[in-house]
């Protein structure tokens, strides 16, 4: 039952990631696209947490909070960078 | 994967499978809602929500198989501070870059809605201002 589980959760993620890759892709301003750049890297988070599950390994966990850590600070980059022009003032 | 008791592979079942269902409807929000307004909405929470879902499976998967462990609350209590602050500063963003919105998207700013014109007279008399500057660039356009 849990490879079955854990099949399906592979399977779901990775829908949703073909459907953020397209919207990345057609988006048509450019918020969407930063839009479409911070649902991947969430997806592709809980991609990482589901391989160490599938592996009984732990070492997925760090990769995991950097790659939550560095996809914020690169959106509220974008995102300001939209805002002001300019990133540190 | 090791060998789990019953009601653990349960429990893990569940939390995946409501994840992942979350995870999905934000990312079908994100590529079929007609606005930027809209798509805002769909992945800053129900992503938010799918990530839970897949913590608290591999919480339940690790305490299960060797001890408590809760270290990948940290990532999900990370994930659910930072996702409104993301989602405000694009819409800010959004709002500043005046993106094209479909009729349901009011934008409160040139049409106050019930509560501000009854309850702040003041903003509808900059709302008016507004509507006629717009009026007096249309009219510079013209």
């Amino acid at each position: 039952m849990l490879t079955f589980a854990m099949q399906a959760a592979f399977l779901l993620f990775s829908i949703a990631l073909l459907l953020n890759v397209w919207r990345l892709v057609k988006g048509p301003s450019t918020p969407d696209r930063i839009l479409a750049l911070d649902t991947i890297y969430i997806n592709s988070l809980a991609l990482l947490l589901l391989l160490g599950i599938w592996h009984s390994s732990t070492f997925y966990f760090e990769a995991a909070l950097l790659i939550a850590m560095l996809g914020f600070i690169g959106t509220v980059v974008a995102a300001k960078f939209l805002l002001r022009g300019d990133i540190i003032e | 994967m090791a060998e789990l008791p019953f009601w653990a592979e349960c429990l893990i079942t569940f939390f995946l499978i409501l994840g992942g269902s979350f995870a999905l409807i934000g990312s079908l929000g994100l590529a079929r809602l007609p606005d930027f307004m809209t798509r805002l909405h769909a992945p800053t929470k129900n992503t938010t929500l799918g990530v839970g879902g897949v913590v608290l499976a591999s919480i339940t998967y690790f305490s299960a198989s060797s001890g408590v462990s809760l270290h990948e609350l940290l990532i999900a209590c990370f994930l659910f501070l930072t996702a409104p602050i993301s989602a405000h500063l694009l819409a800010k963003a959004a709002l500043h870059l005046e993106l094209k919105t479909i009729s349901a998207t009011q934008d409160l700013r040139s049409h106050p809605g019930p509560f501000s014109s009854a309850e702040n007279p003041e903003i509808s008399t900059e709302s008016a201002d507004n509507e006629s500057t717009q009026e007096i660039k249309s009219s510079n356009q013209n």
